[in-house]
Formats: structure tokens, C-alpha cells, sequence
């Protein structure tokens, strides 16, 4: 963990790798990093981050391979085996909630579909909705928190205002009624098409100020530095400036803030179904199978346990990739 | 500081006004958009057209948004009357609208629920800021230390366990498993025992999550402020170490604590609404939910307002805090 990054060494450089670069020898001198890289090199020494990001690196797989994996195990999300409940308590038959060589995380109460192959399902609700709301707050809260930085003046007291609003509002309160009160059928989507949209967009539209922000913060010291006057003295258009100047700059700290909403944007999702305004069954969602396991915590604990430990596995890995990422690329870092 | 009191109580206004308008957008507006007749979600599934046109009338909604909002803010200094359909229904001040699905007055809703709430959140805040900051300040002047890393792995597994699995799973072993508590709310006035045995479990749940997040957000505060130049200087100038901490550290770390403590307490304050649904908590979270899955647009119109009024006196408490915490804070 504290082993030296040689960045002063790195700083120095610059002359002397232009000389082995002109030389030819490359692998031997010091070279001149590019922030990227050191970063790299720093997640890459994390240990924890890293195994978060393996993590991460097969929940996605499973998500997007869920159809073939449950295919192969030979079962299916929605199927229903009454067989295996038993008649007079609506719980599974057999210890540990039903599992078994065939159904391996056991099987639902009451209707018996099979916990495997939904909670490998859930993992598609989850994924989706994390990734593709953070994409939304990330866009929104770019755009607007670099108008506010760079124009300043009212457009700045505008969102500015707005943000402020925003972060002060109930959120959940307002997530949960702003879904339940959407149409069931809208953009030729209907049932948990729907639901996932108007999911991701109003997770994504609370979401976007958090970085909007930290983005307009950003881009106003930006603004002020040398390099930007000296492109504005060479005549350079404002359009050339934010997008040449300015957004690269911009992108470690969006990265850091997306990696770190991801999972949060799972735990609304998970909470939004857990309070059944979120993916109603049959389609398998985590959040909205531990709401049905309220019923059954004393009768039937196995089916609570699942889908929690899948949710608590999922954020516990995005937090500690994100915790890494947010560590490698702060310059002030130490690590 | 009265200038700015005065100026903060009229900011706190106008954003109440913005959040009335904006709920009575998200139900008025966003059906309409969708072709669906908001008069119907006030009556009953099986309503039929004479009814409906008489809680249209009632509700005043075929009246423009602007004086449906002016109703509903006059109505809570001056009461309302609601007439239409033949039949009048009255609300007396503070009316905070009226539920035609459950037949009753916003305002006693309110009061009965929001004690439940309010200890909720207060007993929980208690906890979460005892432990979390006691975590926080530790593991960043141990920075590295077995503490540290231990600390640090406990909270991370913290905000990372949804409160509603948290709160199932504490309930199947204290509760149904050791049978070492009840479980069941009951009423303050009921007797004490009864209600800390129901409010013990949703406390330590709620609490851990928190706890679990000023914990983090303490840590990296402190040791950012441990860098700073006047900590030096405290040093340099001969302090001793724990006075450095107390005096100088302790109250910089404080201000981004106090920010967020102003907008957590203000949120759970209004409603709890995931612990309170997993403990069957009677409380504004758990009405508001049901209201939601009723359509029962005064009743979470109600409950917004006061969750939204929570959460602004909360913030504008804690901005006050600012300045008697953090001596560079002035306010103007």
C-alpha cells in the first residue's frame, strides 16, 4: 500500500524520455506517465478493489448470459413446481427452503419457481437499471453542471437553484410516486418494459445533480487556469475550449462519481421493487423477491437470505471497485 | 444573523410552494398526459360516472392547476368545504385535504403518525451519530491500524446491506429465532417498556446503515483536515495532541457531518418509509406507501408537504449549527 509511485522522479522526466524515445530505448529509461496509466497502476496494487472489479466483471456476464446459464442448469425463471410445496403451510419441502441437485438455491413457497434462475434473472433488472440510470444522471448532470461552470451568470443561478432544489427534496418519496403514477403503456412498451424506463429515467433525474455539482465545481476553477486563457488568447471558439479543454479534464471526476452511483442506483431499484412499485412478478427481480419473503421469515428463512446476500454481494463489489477507483485517480492520493 | 434568518425562512417558503405545485404536477398533470381521469383515482374501482363527476366537482379539478394549489394552501389556515355530487363534506383548519378512498381528514393522519416517526428517526439518529463519529475519528487517527482496516471493512459492509434485508434478518433471529424480543409496536403512552421492545430492533437497523456512512464520510473528512495548515500550526504553537484534535480538527470535521445529519434526519423524519415498512412501523413512511398503492392523492400530498417541511427546517437548523461550530463560518 505505500510503496513509492517515483512521481517525482516521473515529473522530471520528460526531457530524458524524449531522449530514449528518440534513442530508441524505450523499456529501460524513466518514462513520463500519463494520469491514466498511474492510475491503472495504482488500482491495479488494490487488492480489494480489484477483486470488487472481478466481481462486477462476472455479475455482468451473468447477466448478459442469464437465458444460456438457466438453459443449461434446466430451469426456468417462471415456471411454477407446485410439486415441491408443501400443501398445508405453502412453504418448500425439504430442509434449507427446498434445495436440491436440481434446484439449487431451492425453490419459492407457494408457487415453487425456481430462486437459481431468478436470482440469476434479478442480476439483468439490477445491472440494467444501475448502469443505465447512472448513464442518465451522468449525461444530465454533465451537461448541465459544465453549462453552469462555463457561462456562469444566470444560466449558472439557474442550475445552480435547481441542483440545490433537487438535493433537498424527499427523493424516495418522490421516485416512488413519480413510478407508480406513470402509465402502464407508453412508447410501445408495456408492462416491466414500462416500469424499467420510467425506473431508469426518474433514478437517473435525481441522480444528475449529485455530479452536476461536482462537475460545475470543477469547471469553474478550470475555466480560471493558464492553459485555458492561453487557448482563448490564441483564438480559440468557446466550443473548441469545452470540448479540447475543459471535458478532458472533466473525466476523472465523472468517472469516480459514476462508479460510486452505480450502486446506490441498485439499492434504489432493489427498493422500489421491495416496496412494489418497482418490477412486479413474475418477472424476477431481488428486490421484489424479498418483499414476497416477509411472509415468510420465520417458515421460510432461505428464501429471504438469497436474494439479500445477492443484493448485498452486488453494492459490496461496485462499492469496492469504486472505492478503488476514487483512490487511484485523486491526485492528492497518497496510496 | 436576523437578515439572514429572515432571508433562509423565505427561501424555505418559496420551496415549499415549488414542491405543493410540483406533487400537484406529478398527479394532476402526468395522467392527464396519459389519457387517464384523475377524478378517477379519488373514488372507488367501481365508481360510476355520476360519482365521479361529483368528486370532480368536489375536488374542484376541472379548475386550472394554479387555483387548485391557492385551495389548497388557503385551506390550510381557513379550513375548506368540499361541495358537489349533492353532499358537502367539511374539513376544518389546518386542512391538509381531504381522502374520499378513506373517508377521512388529512391533518389527524398526520398527527397520529408522526410521533412514531419522529422517534424512529430521533432514537436512531442518536445511535448512528454515537457510533459512526466514535468510528470515524478513531479510524483516522489509527489511520492503517487493525482498528482501521477492521472498522473500514464493517462500514463498507454496511452501506452496502439494503436496510429492508437488515431489518428481516434481525427480526428472524432476535425476534422469532432467540425470542428475545417482541417485535410488535406499541404506543409510547402504552407503556415504555413495550415501546422501546418494538422500537429496539428498527433503531439498531437503521442506525447501522447511517453509522456505517458517517463513519466513511468522518474518517475522510478528518484526515483531509489532519493535512491542513492550521493543524500544523496548532501543533507547531505547542498544543497538545488531544486539544489539537478536540479544538481544532473535531469541529471542522463537524460541518459536513451536521450537513448531512440536517438532510438525513429531515428525510427520515418525513417518513421512513422502507424501515417502517419492514417493521410494520405505523408511522408517515408506511402511510404514505399505502397511499401510493391506493392512489390516495391527498393523503401523499399531505405527507409530501410534511416531509418537505422536515427536510428544509432541518437544513435551516443546521445552518444556524454552522456558525456556532465552525468559527470561519459567518453568516451574512
Amino acid at each position: 500500500m505505500t510503496a513509492p509511485l517515483h512521481e517525482p522522479t516521473a515529473e522530471a522526466a520528460p526531457s530524458a524520455a524524449e531522449e530514449a524515445a528518440l534513442v530508441g530505448g524505450d523499456a529501460k529509461a524513466v518514462q513520463g506517465r500519463s494520469l491514466g496509466r498511474i492510475a491503472w497502476e495504482r488500482l491495479k496494487r488494490d487488492k480489494l478493489a480489484l477483486a470488487g472489479g472481478i466481481v462486477v466483471l462476472f455479475l455482468i456476464l451473468v447477466a448478459v448470459l442469464a437465458p444460456v446459464i438457466t438453459s443449461l442448469v434446466g430451469q426456468d425463471p417462471e415456471a411454477h413446481h407446485e410439486d415441491l410445496i408443501d400443501p398445508l403451510f405453502g412453504t418448500p419441502v425439504g430442509s434449507f427452503g427446498g434445495i436440491s441437485g436440481e434446484h439449487w438455491l431451492g425453490v419459492e413457497p407457494v408457487n415453487g419457481r425456481d430462486i437459481f434462475a431468478r436470482i440469476v434473472y434479478g442480476a439483468r433488472i439490477s445491472l440494467l437499471v444501475g448502469f443505465l440510470s447512472a448513464i442518465v444522471a451522468v449525461v444530465l448532470g454533465t451537461v448541465l453542471g459544465v453549462l453552469a461552470g462555463f457561462f456562469g451568470g444566470w444560466v449558472d443561478t439557474v442550475i445552480s437553484r435547481v441542483m440545490d432544489g433537487l438535493l433537498a427534496f424527499p427523493q424516495l418519496l418522490f421516485i416512488i410516486a413519480l413510478v407508480s403514477v406513470m402509465p402502464s403503456e407508453m412508447l410501445g412498451l408495456t408492462g416491466t418494459g414500462v416500469r424499467l424506463f420510467v425506473m431508469i429515467l426518474v433514478i437517473g433525474f435525481f441522480g444528475w445533480p449529485y455530479i452536476g455539482r461536482v462537475v460545475r465545481g470543477q469547471t469553474l476553477s478550470l475555466r480560471e487556469r493558464e492553459y485555458v486563457e492561453a487557448a482563448r488568447s490564441l483564438g480559440a471558439g468557446r466550443f473548441y475550449i469545452l470540448f479540447k479543454e475543459l471535458l478532458p479534464n472533466l473525466v476523472a471526476p465523472i468517472i469516480v462519481y459514476t462508479t460510486m452511483m452505480i450502486p446506490t442506483n441498485i439499492l434504489t431499484e432493489a427498493a422500489l421493487s421491495f416496496l412494489g412499485v418497482g418490477v412486479k412478478p413474475p418477472t424476477p427481480s431481488w428486490g421484489q423477491m424479498l418483499s414476497s419473503a416477509i411472509d415468510y421469515y420465520d417458515s421460510d428463512p432461505m428464501y429471504m437470505v438469497i436474494p439479500g446476500v445477492a443484493i448485498f454481494i452486488t453494492v459490496l463489489a461496485f462499492n469496492l471497485f469504486g472505492d478503488g477507483v476514487r483512490d487511484a485517480l485523486d491526485p492528492k492520493g497518497s496510496r | 444573523m436576523l437578515a439572514y434568518l429572515i432571508r433562509r425562512l423565505f427561501a424555505a417558503v418559496v420551496m415549499l410552494v415549488v414542491i405543493v405545485v410540483v406533487v400537484f404536477s406529478i398527479f394532476f398533470l402526468i395522467p392527464k398526459w396519459a389519457g387517464v381521469d384523475v377524478a378517477l383515482s379519488f373514488v372507488g374501482k367501481q365508481a360510476d360516472p355520476a360519482a365521479v363527476e361529483g368528486v370532480r366537482q368536489k375536488l374542484g379539478l376541472g379548475e386550472p392547476i394554479y387555483a387548485q394549489v391557492w385551495e389548497f394552501f388557503k385551506g390550510i389556515f381557513v379550513g375548506r368545504t368540499y361541495s358537489g355530487g349533492g353532499d358537502v363534506t367539511e374539513c376544518a383548519a389546518p386542512c391538509f385535504g381531504y381522502s374520499f378512498r378513506s373517508e377521512q381528514a388529512i391533518w389527524p393522519v398526520l398527527t397520529d403518525r408522526f410521533p412514531v416517526t419522529l422517534g424512529l428517526a430521533l432514537g436512531a439518529a442518536v445511535l448512528w451519530l454515537l457510533f459512526g463519529l466514535a468510528a470515524g475519528v478513531l479510524s483516522a487517527l489509527k489511520r492503517g491500524s487493525l482498528w482501521d482496516r477492521g472498522a473500514m471493512i464493517v462500514a463498507l459492509a454496511g452501506v452496502s446491506l439494503p436496510i429492508y434485508f437488515t431489518g428481516l434478518l434481525s427480526l428472524a433471529i432476535f425476534s422469532y429465532g432467540l425470542g428475545w424480543i417482541n417485535g410488535e409496536y406499541v404506543p409510547l403512552e402504552d407503556g415504555l417498556s413495550g415501546w422501546l421492545d418494538g422500537m429496539i430492533l428498527p433503531w439498531i437497523t437503521l442506525a447501522f446503515l447511517y453509522a456505517a456512512m458517517y463513519a466513511r464520510i468522518t474518517r475522510a473528512t478528518m484526515l483531509e483536515i489532519l493535512g491542513e495548515d492550521y493543524i500544523r500550526t496548532a501543533r507547531a504553537k505547542g498544543l497538545r495532541e488531544p486539544v489539537v484534535i478536540r479544538k481544532h480538527a473535531m469541529r471542522s470535521t463537524m460541518t459536513p457531518i451536521l450537513t448531512m445529519l440536517g438532510m438525513d434526519l429531515g428525510a427520515l423524519i418525513g417518513g421512513a418509509i422502507l424501515t417502517e415498512t419492514t417493521f410494520s412501523l405505523p408511522g408517515l413512511g408506511q402511510a404514505v406507501l399505502n397511499a401510493i398503492k391506493n392512489q390516495d392523492l391527498p393523503i401523499i400530498l399531505g405527507v409530501t408537504l410534511i416531509t418537505s417541511l422536515a427536510v428544509l427546517i432541518a437544513n435551516l437548523v443546521v445552518d444556524v449549527l454552522y456558525a456556532v461550530i465552525d468559527p470561519r463560518v459567518r453568516l451574512s
